[in-house]
Parts: C-alpha cells; sequence; structure tokens
C-alpha cells in the first residue's frame, strides 16, 4: 500500500510537469516586417478531402503562385513584400481546424487566413476569424442563413449563395419550359443524407411547390450508397419529365451511369455536386444536356483564361462552380490590400464596399455576399453554360428536352 | 499512510488550481490545446473506468459524445446552459442502461464489435430522423461564451472523473469489478452482481462521456453527424488509454497528455505526412511499450532494485489488454 501512495505522488508530479511544459512552449514573438504571412488550414486528407482537392486548393496554389511570379503582394505605397504561406492539414476534423485557426491566429500570427472548404467547417471557424479581426472570404458554403451571419460576424463574406438561390432559379426555368409545352409539370426528386443533400432538397421542396410542380417521387438515399438502380427505375416509373436528384460526387457518377443503363433519359436531368468537374462533361458526348448548380459564360474572356492557366499550373481543369469564385476571392483580397495597406480592419471595410476586376468580371459583395452567381447551368457542347439567371450578360439558352444518350 | 493521502490530495489539489489559472497567463491558442487536453484525458479516464478493470475493450466513446453535443445543439435555445448539461447527461444515462442491459452479457471481440456498431447506428438514427422530422441536418450552436469557459468546465469534469475514479478504485465496487475482469465464474460465485456492477460503470463512464460531449459542442458552432460521430475520436481515446495503463488512476492521462501533444506537435509541422508518422509511432508503441507506460516504469524501476535477478516475477496488469 505504501508503494501504491507513493506511485500516485509521482504519478501527480509526472501529469502536473507534462501540461506545464506545454503551457510554457514556445511564444510568439515580433520582427521586422520582410514578408507577408498568409496561412490556412484546409482538409488535405479525410472524408473532405475529395471537395477541397478540387474546389479549394488548387486554387489556393494557383493564386500563390501568381502571387509570386509578380514578386509579391502590392501595397498601397506601391512597394510589393513576398509572401510566406504556412498551410495546415485539418484532416477533416471540425476539432482540428478550429485549432489550426488558432494556432495559425495566434501563434504564427499570420497576416491573413485563407478559409477552409465545407460549409460545417467555415462556421467552425467563423467566431475565431470574427475575435481574432480576420476577414473570411467563405466560398465553398452553400447557406441560406448568410445574412444573419453577416450581422453575427461582420467581417464574413459569403460567396457561394444560398440553398433557396438555386431551386427557385431552378423552379423558375422549370416553369417557363412547362408553360411553353417543352415538360410536364411533375417532378421526380432524389437527395443525400447529408447537408448539402438535405437543404437543398428542403428548399426545392418549397420552390417547387410555390412553382405549380407536383413532386410524384421524393426519396433521400444515405451517404455511401452504390447501387442507384432502384432509385432510377423508381423515377421511370413515374410519369415525371424532370429528374432532379441533390447529389454528392461519387452518387452523381453513378446515377448517370445508371440512367443509361436503365434507358432512363428525362427531358431534364438535374444532377448535384460533381456536374460542374470537367471530368463529367468535358469531351464527353452523354453529359450533353445534364443539368446542375453553377455555370460559366463562355464569353468572358479572363475566365476562360484563368481555366487555361489552372489547367497548365495545377495538371487539372477548374470544376464550373465553386472553383472560379475561390480564385476571384483571392484576387479581391489582393486588390483590397493594394488599395488600404495590410490593416485588417481596413482591407475588411474595403471588401464589404469595394468593386473589383476579377476573373468573374466586375465584383461587388452586397451585404458581404455575393450575389452575382450562377444558378443553373448545362453542359453545351463540352462546356458547362450558366443559363440562370436568364437576364444575366452572358447567359446562355437552356436547350430541353435534353439530347438522347449515345450508345457508348 | 493518511499523511502521504493529504500531501497527494493537496498537491493534486495545487495542480488543478494551477490549471484553473491557466487561462490568465497563456494565449488562446494554449487555452485551445488545454481544452483538447481536459477533454482527452477525460475521455479516456472515463472510458478507463468501466474497460479497464473489466477488460470490455468499447468502441462506442464516440456514440455518447456525439449524443452529449447533439443534446446541446437541439436544446440550447429552449433551455437554460445548465439544464441542457443535465438533459445531455440524463439522456446519455438512458442510452446507457438500455445499451448495458441489452449487450453486456456480450464478451471480447463480440462486445467490441458491437459497440463500434452502436456508434454508426446513433449516427444513422439522428441523420434518419433529421432528414424525415426536421428536415435539416445541420445545427447551430450560438453560445455566448468563450473557450475559456468551455475549458474550466472540461477542466472540473476531469477532476471529478478522476476523484470518482479513484473512490471507485478504493471502494467495495472497484474490487468487485477487478474480480469480474480477473474470472467472470469466480467473480459470480463470490456473490458479486455481475450484471448490476458492469452496468452501474458503464452508465457511469457513459454519462461522464456524453457530457465531454456536451461541453465541446459550443467550439464548433455548427454540427452534422459527420461532425460529431466521427469515429477517429473512439480509437484516440482507446489508444491513449491503452498507452498509459487503463488499469490505473493516472495511467489514461498519462497516456492522453503525450499523445495529444504529440498529434498537435505533428499536424503543426509535419501537416503532410502526419498518418505516416503516427502509424509508426503506433507500431513502435505497440512493440516497445505493449503494457502501456505506467507498467513500463514500474518494470524498469522494479528492475533497477532487483538487479540480481533471482526476485519475484514483476507483476505486469497492463497487459491484460494486450491478451484480450
Amino acid at each position: 500500500m505504501k508503494s501504491a501512495s507513493r506511485r500516485r505522488l509521482r504519478d501527480v508530479f509526472l501529469s502536473a510537469g507534462a501540461v506545464m511544459t506545454v503551457l510554457v512552449g514556445a511564444s510568439a514573438h515580433a520582427q521586422e516586417r520582410e514578408t507577408i504571412k498568409i496561412g490556412y488550414a484546409v482538409s488535405k486528407t479525410g472524408a473532405n478531402a475529395g471537395g477541397a482537392g478540387i474546389t479549394t486548393i488548387p486554387n489556393y496554389q494557383l493564386w500563390i503562385n501568381d502571387v509570386k511570379e509578380a514578386g509579391g503582394l502590392e501595397l498601397p505605397d506601391g512597394s510589393k513584400l513576398p509572401i510566406e504561406v504556412i498551410e495546415y492539414d485539418d484532416r477533416s476534423s471540425a476539432e482540428e481546424v478550429v485549432r489550426a485557426v488558432e494556432r495559425l491566429a495566434t501563434q504564427d500570427e499570420v497576416d491573413f487566413i485563407l478559409p477552409p472548404w465545407g460549409t460545417g467547417f467555415n462556421l467552425a471557424v467563423a467566431p475565431l476569424f470574427d475575435r481574432f479581426g480576420y476577414p473570411q472570404l467563405a466560398v465553398s458554403s452553400v447557406t441560406d442563413k448568410a445574412p444573419e451571419f453577416v450581422e453575427r460576424w461582420p467581417r464574413s463574406y459569403w460567396m457561394l449563395g444560398g440553398g433557396e438561390d438555386y431551386t427557385d432559379a431552378l423552379a423558375t426555368l422549370l416553369a417557363e419550359q412547362r408553360d411553353a409545352g417543352t415538360i410536364n409539370g411533375k417532378i421526380a426528386m432524389a437527395s443525400v443524407a447529408d447537408g448539402f443533400g438535405i437543404d437543398l432538397v428542403t428548399a426545392a421542396r418549397a420552390s417547387f411547390e410555390e412553382a405549380g410542380f407536383e413532386t410524384v417521387y421524393d426519396k433521400t438515399y444515405p451517404v455511401g450508397t452504390s447501387d442507384f438502380s432502384p432509385i432510377v427505375n423508381e423515377a421511370a416509373t413515374t410519369d415525371a419529365d424532370t429528374f432532379v436528384a441533390f447529389s454528392y460526387p461519387p452518387d452523381t457518377f453513378a446515377l448517370t451511369q445508371q440512367a443509361q443503363v436503365s434507358s432512363y433519359n428525362p427531358k431534364v436531368l438535374y444532377l448535384g455536386v460533381g456536374v460542374g468537374f470537367p471530368v463529367y462533361g468535358e469531351d464527353k458526348p452523354n453529359a450533353e444536356g445534364v443539368m446542375s448548380l453553377g455555370g460559366i459564360a463562355p464569353d468572358n474572356e479572363s475566365n476562360m483564361a484563368y481555366r487555361k492557366r489552372h489547367k497548365e499550373l495545377t495538371g487539372q481543369g477548374p470544376d464550373y462552380w465553386g472553383s472560379v469564385i475561390t480564385y476571384a476571392s483571392l484576387q479581391m483580397l489582393q486588390e483590397a490590400i493594394k488599395r488600404v495597406g495590410l490593416d485588417r480592419d481596413k482591407v475588411s471595410e474595403e471588401l464589404s464596399n469595394g468593386t473589383f476586376e476579377t476573373v468573374l468580371g466586375e465584383t461587388k459583395l452586397e451585404d458581404n455576399q455575393l450575389r452575382t452567381l450562377w444558378w443553373t447551368g448545362q453542359w453545351q457542347d463540352g462546356v458547362f453554360v450558366g443559363v440562370a439567371p436568364q437576364g444575366r450578360s452572358g447567359a446562355s439558352k437552356v436547350k430541353l428536352p435534353k439530347a438522347a444518350w449515345q450508345a457508348q | 499512510m493518511t499523511m502521504r493521502l493529504a500531501f497527494g490530495f493537496s498537491l493534486a489539489a495545487a495542480a488543478l488550481a494551477a490549471l484553473a489559472f491557466a487561462p490568465f497567463y497563456v494565449g488562446p491558442y494554449q487555452v485551445g490545446l488545454l481544452i483538447g487536453l481536459a477533454g482527452y484525458v477525460t475521455l479516456s479516464s472515463a472510458w478507463a473506468l468501466f474497460s479497464g478493470p473489466t477488460r470490455y475493450v468499447s468502441l462506442a466513446t464516440v456514440a455518447f459524445f456525439g449524443i452529449g453535443a447533439y443534446t446541446v445543439a437541439a436544446l440550447n435555445e429552449i433551455l437554460p446552459y445548465p439544464l441542457v448539461l443535465l438533459a445531455a447527461a440524463g439522456v446519455g444515462l438512458g442510452i446507457a442502461l438500455i445499451v448495458g442491459l441489452s449487450t453486456l452479457r456480450l464478451a471480447g471481440v463480440y462486445f467490441v464489435i458491437f459497440t463500434f456498431g452502436l456508434a454508426e447506428l446513433v449516427r444513422q438514427l439522428v441523420t434518419w430522423y433529421e432528414v424525415n422530422v426536421t428536415g435539416t441536418l445541420g445545427r447551430y450552436i450560438f453560445m455566448s461564451f468563450g473557450p475559456e469557459e468551455i475549458y474550466w468546465q472540461l477542466l472540473a469534469l476531469m477532476a471529478a472523473t478522476l476523484f470518482v475514479s479513484w473512490c471507485i478504485g478504493r471502494s467495495r465496487l472497484g474490487l468487485a469489478l477487478k474480480i469480474i475482469g480477473d474470472d467472470e465464474v469466480v467473480a459470480a460465485h463470490c456473490g458479486i452482481d455481475i450484471a448490476r456492477t458492469k452496468l452501474a460503470l458503464f452508465a457511469l463512464s457513459a454519462v461522464i462521456i456524453t457530457l465531454v460531449g456536451a461541453i465541446q459542442a459550443p467550439r464548433w458552432t455548427y454540427i452534422e453527424p459527420g461532425i460529431v460521430f466521427n469515429p477517429t475520436v473512439s480509437f484516440l481515446t482507446l489508444i491513449m488509454a491503452l498507452l498509459g495503463g487503463a488499469n490505473r488512476l493516472w495511467g489514461p492521462a498519462l497516456g492522453a497528455v503525450p499523445l495529444f501533444l504529440l498529434f498537435e506537435w505533428l499536424s503543426a509541422n509535419f501537416p503532410d505526412h502526419y498518418s505516416i508518422i503516427l502509424g509508426l509511432l503506433f507500431i513502435a508503441i505497440v512493440f516497445i511499450l505493449p503494457g502501456g507506460v505506467l507498467a513500463f516504469v514500474e518494470r524498469a524501476l522494479a528492475h533497477s532494485k532487483r538487479v540480481t535477478g533471482n526476485a519475484e516475477r514483476v507483476r505486469e496488469p497492463g497487459t491484460a489488454e494486450a491478451r484480450q
């Protein structure tokens, strides 16, 4: 018993010592300004790596490369400072992304932090960006609550719209086609049981009902589903002319494949994330007419030049939805620094009120949100073009009914 | 003996006080670290509370952790915060009792598989409920307090867990658990109510884990099943407890602190090679420290005392897990 209590004592010492070592750990020290520090934490591994590896990471790399080639970031006095980049992997863990941003803000003392990938992760770090005074240009997050978030975190910027924006645009577009007699008023719908799928399908139910559509089939499938023959075959037995699926990349490809196998060719085929990937539709005749979220204006030269450079530098083409907006958000940051310097409050103010020339064209935020977006796109001749809102310059005309599947 | 005990207690109290005042002296990053440390020390100590003596390896940690987080997300706008925590503890207790009653008769690898499945089951149930009833998968937690308050709550829970663990280790209940862990048949013949004892410990352990999830949830602002039911939490808890030694009061803490700091150091300095280095380290740990750090230290001490070599064999309680 004696030795037991002595052991316990020793353990107390040991564990207390271990904790104190951490506390005394490195504290940052000030230094002469020779560089501008840019930091970010993004999911390089884990469940989110797929999305981050397409929309976020290549664009960060492209921008960093562009800035380095330009000799650094320009300041208001015309001088240029090179950038120093600190990059962390959040391993698709919410706790990890929170700690990595704390580390960037207080240990590395970076000048600006680029946001992580995903709605959940952007929300997880939003209070930190706000507390430490960093502007947060959240691109890869679709949320209807952006106006509330802006009120709560005045330095947060929401660049990809909300679920309702996309489903309202789709409902408007479909209603026009119905009134023109191209399609009937019935819709079959599927959605993935994850944040994105559920938010969009909830918004879609309201949008479609408001537009006078009848939803004859509405099924949610679990994440990781690999056999889509029941969904496709059941949808095929309905008399709906429109099939809408708010799906994730693996499902989007599987649904497309299954529709071909089952010879199911609805007049409108609208699928979720993945349709906008270059690999889905470039040089793939069967993608002709498939619709989804996002799109580009093919006559926008700066965007086309950006796509070319993206492919040259990263070896893969950018997707047709979030990629270009990610890059544009970085250009806005760069331009704001050039106009007002490194003071983060002033940069935030400039981001809120300024007008910027980016790869999207002239870009201006409304209430800290980017509202000029392509809500609906369609593959036409190997390019995923924006078809809604119709009034926006550069909009292509939607081609319906979609082309027949070609034999493979 | 009592002198030593008093000294030990005052030392632990002093360490606790130092930790409680730490946020006033360190930066926000260190507070974040302390939250992680307190969280994992509590998780692995709570895990070892049940799994250490009974040798039932549970992978259900994240099921209860996630339940705690979800309860906070569901109730944070309609109840005052202390009641939310109480409700989380209640939900955790209820589920632990149902699960415990139906499964604690399983043993060995069947129990491991079941607990792993339980985490997935709870996650799918929550998803099903959100999809079909509420129609939204993400929930928001907006709390008025910052990381310091989260840290203090976790620290208090950690102290309570270690104290409870210490009390149980000295009580009849603790003795009964040790006998159950060694041989259930013998335990039954000694007149120990095996089912009730195991259930009590399982429920206690689960309630603590649920509270850790509930307290940490406000740190994420937004939660969805994929975020809070991350199976890594279960595995890390288990590895930490085993590294330190699941049968000792301070074992899990001694495993959790160095491992957590190691993870942090690796992700800060080797973000691209994290997984590779981690895998190699785990292999090294299993080969070099199969019985846990404490057992290793004890053996080394005993060895240096008995260099003559004819002494009795050193007991290695920690190897029990390896045998399972």
